[in-house]
């Protein structure tokens, strides 16, 4: 679309600004000045520059959560962006079935988070349990309060059952936007199945699934609640992502500065993967429309 | 070799003739339409077993839920609602969260209209930028912003109030509403903005009668995202509450006392969380099939 | 290459239709000769789409046969039914090239890709593709796209038939042309059956050998252009072939003359009989503006009107006249004068129609 250029613009663009600056700009001046300070008390502070970020990018504990977070992210977005297409093209597209299955399929996104995690507590514990118990029923002596494998398992089962509706979603309203001439002059074509998505549905799918899997990536990335319900980080730390770490440290610990300074690199981080994943996306596209 | 006309159109014929029969015969192998039902229903299945374990075990009597696993509920009780609906602690809960999630959704898209608009219509100084910068918040973790929000709503004198947690979730709340709305205002055509300012509309007349009704199912998307993000969040709602407006997730961490975990409660108080969800989306069903899609494809 | 053949074939989108108001299509039998250039022209929502779906086997046809050189092909899907089609609107596969899309259809069916080039080169250059071959096909503009769909639907020569939805609806008036006379040289060079869907009787009339005009679910007449013209066999032909459309006349017998409203009508005797035996209250005599005879001066047989309206388009005018209540349209050339206020008419008698019940009344003329 062609955008006049129009500064008056900035005033529709005010309240909004005045908001976002309360709620984003103010606490993060608030954790950019911890950062480089040390704080004993309200009165008693010296400038530390970038000591706590050395030291925060030094701690093993915090690189090993930093690890397992890639790894936990990785892994959730390598089972639900191919399972979440796979439920969108088994939805139904028409009718009270189409209703009805959107609703189910959208339901864990709306439950809190705390409240999933609470609900596969209680599905997977040993004694009253189903998953739990139906486990050890079959001979497996599932415990994710002792074994790290099964506590993975666990909150990646979790985690996909939470979040794969999101991209089930998308996909499902991307694949909606097709118009059928294009199935029609496929089946005119003699395309098999495969040809129809790998040609016509995929292509389509591109954008949303861009938006899924930025969303996912970020959101993974920050999960606290559900692990923290469900497994309390443990056993050990095996299953302590960073969101758990840095509150532990900040309102555990009340470790200001190095709190404030692993926030920082947290947020960078989450900043400089979405940017990479993005512009790669759309450098690819270009060069896609660049042609041959 | 470039025939124009094909000599040999029996042999081909014959060809199509066999390749149809062998197709047809892979057809049948496969049962049907029946398969794809299947791996649907074994989703939805894995979907709602958990939620049916939360409800089951919600009209259980604690004394039956750890007296052994029972598949539906051997003595139907009601024990633990009676409990929630009664208890002011835990009604108020609700009612708090309630308050503060919709106290969120009108702030938001009352600011993200306007801001949108201007997105979608008009270059400006440090648009681009403007945009990116709204688009980081929404990477920002909470747990990064815990411990400002904290100290700065309590200075404030903002601490355990509605309003708080309501402002605290503009932080991902407003850029999100801001990226969908965009999207959807970009597909109406910019002629009709200017036909109506031709035709003698004011711009804010122009912008509540015309505009806002053209953009219906996205706003209507919208809130439901904003619904959904308010609702589901907990980090920042617990830690900017004490009593007066705690929200329902963190009235639940109650139930594990010294005496251990009140499994039926929880189970109820849980269950009842989804209630809401389920209304809403019940009430968007029919757009957000276009609307997850936030007007991008 | 094959003769399709619909045998009492009906639609309805509704699953239990009551009347005929239900049905998308009624009831028809009709042929489409092998080799053929057809068009078949109506109004939007005349169930041509319909029609053209059940012949590619988009749709099942609620019931009846379709025949595909006699052998029934009703429950047969498109893929297995070896016919080519192209939409209102271009479909092309985004991701793929020009060359890929072109060659996508012969890929399906397992040919050598040294014979699908030679057919893909063949095609673009027929379609003037040659040059974007190599680009992707999703940065093509529209009328590019289109000759994309096209030629997917013209690669395959063992095709039974091409069929065409309203084809050029996107594509620029003069590319329309081009595209059009494009299409008739392809269909003498590989002498497939084409079945060509449009509303614009233009386009219809320079594409088809025959055009087939639909009304209301139902093919009303098939024919050449020219026998549309001149003998329109349904009044609705009448209306929608031609610049301005046929003059109806509502008309009865009465003493044994035929009038329109108090008007006597000058016709054959025959005609006059046919009119006075039909039990039909519904009777018109229907004659093209450019048969009406206009003059300034009364003349034998002729009619005297009130000129209410002239419009001057360049080489020929079209004269709004009002004879008694009804009003005509008559076409006068350049050369003749503008009459004003009054004229006279008459109509050759070898040009006037007889419609009973909307369908023409064959009279016999010598």
């Amino acid at each position: 679309m062609n955008k006049v250029y129009d500064n008056k613009a900035w005033l529709l663009i005010l309240p909004m600004l005045a908001l976002v600056a309360f709620s984003a700009i103010i606490p993060l001046m608030t954790v950019v000045n911890y950062s480089v300070q040390d704080v004993f008390d309200a009165n008693t502070r010296f400038f530390t520059g970038t000591e706590w970020f050395v030291q925060m990018l030094n701690d093993p504990a915090l690189q090993s959560a930093l690890l397992r977070q890639f790894a936990f992210s990785l892994t959730v977005l390598c089972i639900e962006v191919p399972l979440g297409i796979g439920i969108a093209l088994l939805m139904p597209k028409k009718g009270w079935q189409a209703s009805a299955v959107l609703i189910l399929v959208t339901l864990p996104l709306l439950i809190p988070w705390n409240v999933v995690g609470s609900i596969w507590q209680i599905f997977t514990r040993g004694d009253i349990g189903l998953m739990g118990w139906g486990l050890r029923e079959l001979g497996y002596e599932y415990n994710i309060t002792r074994s790290a494998v099964d506590a993975w398992g666990t909150i990646i089962i979790m985690d996909v059952w939470h979040w794969t509706p999101l991209i089930a979603l998308l996909c499902y309203s991307g694949l909606r936007s097709i118009p059928e001439a294009y199935y029609q002059a496929a089946r005119i074509d003699r395309a098999s199945r495969w040809a129809v998505f790998r040609f016509i549905q995929l292509p389509k799918l591109t954008n949303v699934l861009v938006i899924g899997v930025l969303l996912r990536f970020m959101h993974s990335f920050m999960i606290y609640a559900e692990p923290f319900v469900l497994t309390g980080g443990g056993p050990g730390s095996s299953t302590t992502f960073l969101s758990q770490s840095l509150t532990t440290m900040a309102i555990g610990q009340q470790d200001l500065g190095p709190s404030a300074a692993f926030s920082l690199i947290y947020f960078l981080i989450i900043l400089l993967v979405s940017w990479v994943f993005y512009t790669a996306i759309m450098n690819m596209q270009k060069d896609k429309e660049g042609g041959a | 070799m470039s025939q124009s006309k094909p000599t040999t159109p029996t042999e081909v014929r014959q060809r199509a003739a066999v390749e149809d029969k062998r197709r047809r015969r892979k057809a049948r192998a496969v049962p049907g339409r029946l398969r794809p039902k299947l791996l649907l229903g074994l989703y939805l299945l894995f979907v709602l077993l958990p939620i049916y374990w939360l409800m089951n075990m919600s009209f259980q009597s604690n004394t039956e839920i750890l007296g052994g696993l029972t598949l539906w509920p051997d003595n139907f009780t009601l024990e633990h609602y009676t409990k929630i609906f009664t208890t002011e602690a835990w009604y108020m809960g609700y009612v708090n969260s309630i308050t503060y999630v919709v106290m969120n959704m009108v702030i938001s898209i009352l600011v993200a209209l306007p801001a949108a608009y201007a997105f979608s219509r008009y270059h400006f100084i440090g648009d681009k930028h403007l945009f990116f910068w709204l688009l980081t918040n929404l990477m920002a973790p909470p747990a990064v912003f815990l411990l400002p929000y904290f100290q700065l709503y309590y200075t404030v004198g903002l601490f355990d109030t509605h309003i708080a947690v309501a402002l605290a979730h503009c932080l991902f709340n407003i850029p999100l509403a801001i990226w969908i709305l965009e999207g959807f205002m970009s597909s109406v055509p910019k002629e009709i903005d200017e036909t109506a300012f031709i035709d003698g509309y004011s711009f804010p007349r122009f912008f509540v009668r015309i505009f806002i009704p053209m953009i219906r199912s996205g706003i209507g998307v919208t809130l439901f995202f904003l619904f959904m993000f308010s609702w589901v969040e907990l980090l920042l709602a617990s830690t900017l509450t004490s009593t007066g407006a705690q929200p329902i997730a963190s009235v639940m961490t109650s139930t594990s006392t010294a005496s251990g975990i009140d499994w039926g409660t929880l189970a109820a108080a849980g269950l009842l969380t989804i209630v809401p969800g389920i209304l809403v989306v019940y009430f968007v069903r029919n757009h957000i099939a276009k609307g997850f899609a936030l007007g991008r494809t | 290459m094959a003769e399709i053949t619909l045998r009492q074939l009906a639609h309805s989108y509704l699953p239990s239709p009551s009347g005929p108001e239900d049905y998308a299509i009624r009831e028809m039998d009709h042929v489409w000769h092998q080799g053929g250039a057809y068009a078949l022209l109506g109004p939007s929502g005349c169930g041509k789409s319909t029609l053209l779906n059940i012949i590619s086997g988009l749709l099942e046809p609620s019931s009846g046969e379709v025949l595909f050189d006699g052998e029934r092909v009703n429950s047969l899907p498109p893929e297995q039914r070896n016919i080519a089609q192209v939409f209102q609107f271009p479909v092309v596969y985004d991701t793929m090239t020009v060359f890929d899309n072109l060659a996508f259809p012969l890929r399906n069916t397992g040919m050598s890709e040294t014979q699908i080039r030679e057919k893909v080169l063949e095609v673009a250059d027929v379609l003037e593709l040659t040059p974007q071959l190599k680009r992707k096909a999703k940065n093509l503009t529209a009328d590019e796209k289109q000759k994309v769909s096209m030629g997917r639907g013209l690669v395959r020569e063992d095709v039974s038939a091409i069929l065409f939805d309203e084809p050029l609806t996107v594509i620029d008036p003069q590319l329309k042309w081009k595209l059009r006379r494009k299409l008739k040289e392809i269909h003498r060079r590989f002498n497939i059956t084409m079945v060509y869907v449009t509303h614009d009787q233009l386009e219809a009339s320079t594409f088809a050998d025959k055009i087939a005009v639909m009304y209301e679910g139902q093919v009303v007449q098939f024919g050449t252009p020219r026998e549309l013209y001149e003998r329109p066999a349904h009044t609705f032909v009448g209306y929608f072939i031609g610049s301005p459309g046929m003059n109806l006349l509502d008309v009865s017998v009465k003493d044994d003359q035929v009038r329109c409203g108090e008007v006597v009508v000058p016709v054959f005797p025959r005609v006059r009989d046919i009119i006075a035996r039909s039990s039909s209250d519904n009777i018109r005599l229907g004659i093209r503006p450019d048969f009406v005879e206009v003059f300034e001066t009364a003349q034998e047989d002729s009619l005297a009107v009130e000129v209410v309206n002239a419009q001057d388009l360049g080489t020929y005018s079209i004269l709004t006249l009002a004879l008694g209540d009804v009003t005509l349209k008559a076409r006068i050339d350049e050369d003749q004068a503008t009459p004003k206020g009054k004229a006279y008419i008459r109509f050759p008698q070898a040009r006037l129609g007889v419609y009973i019940d909307e369908y023409r009344v064959e009279t016999d003329h010598e």
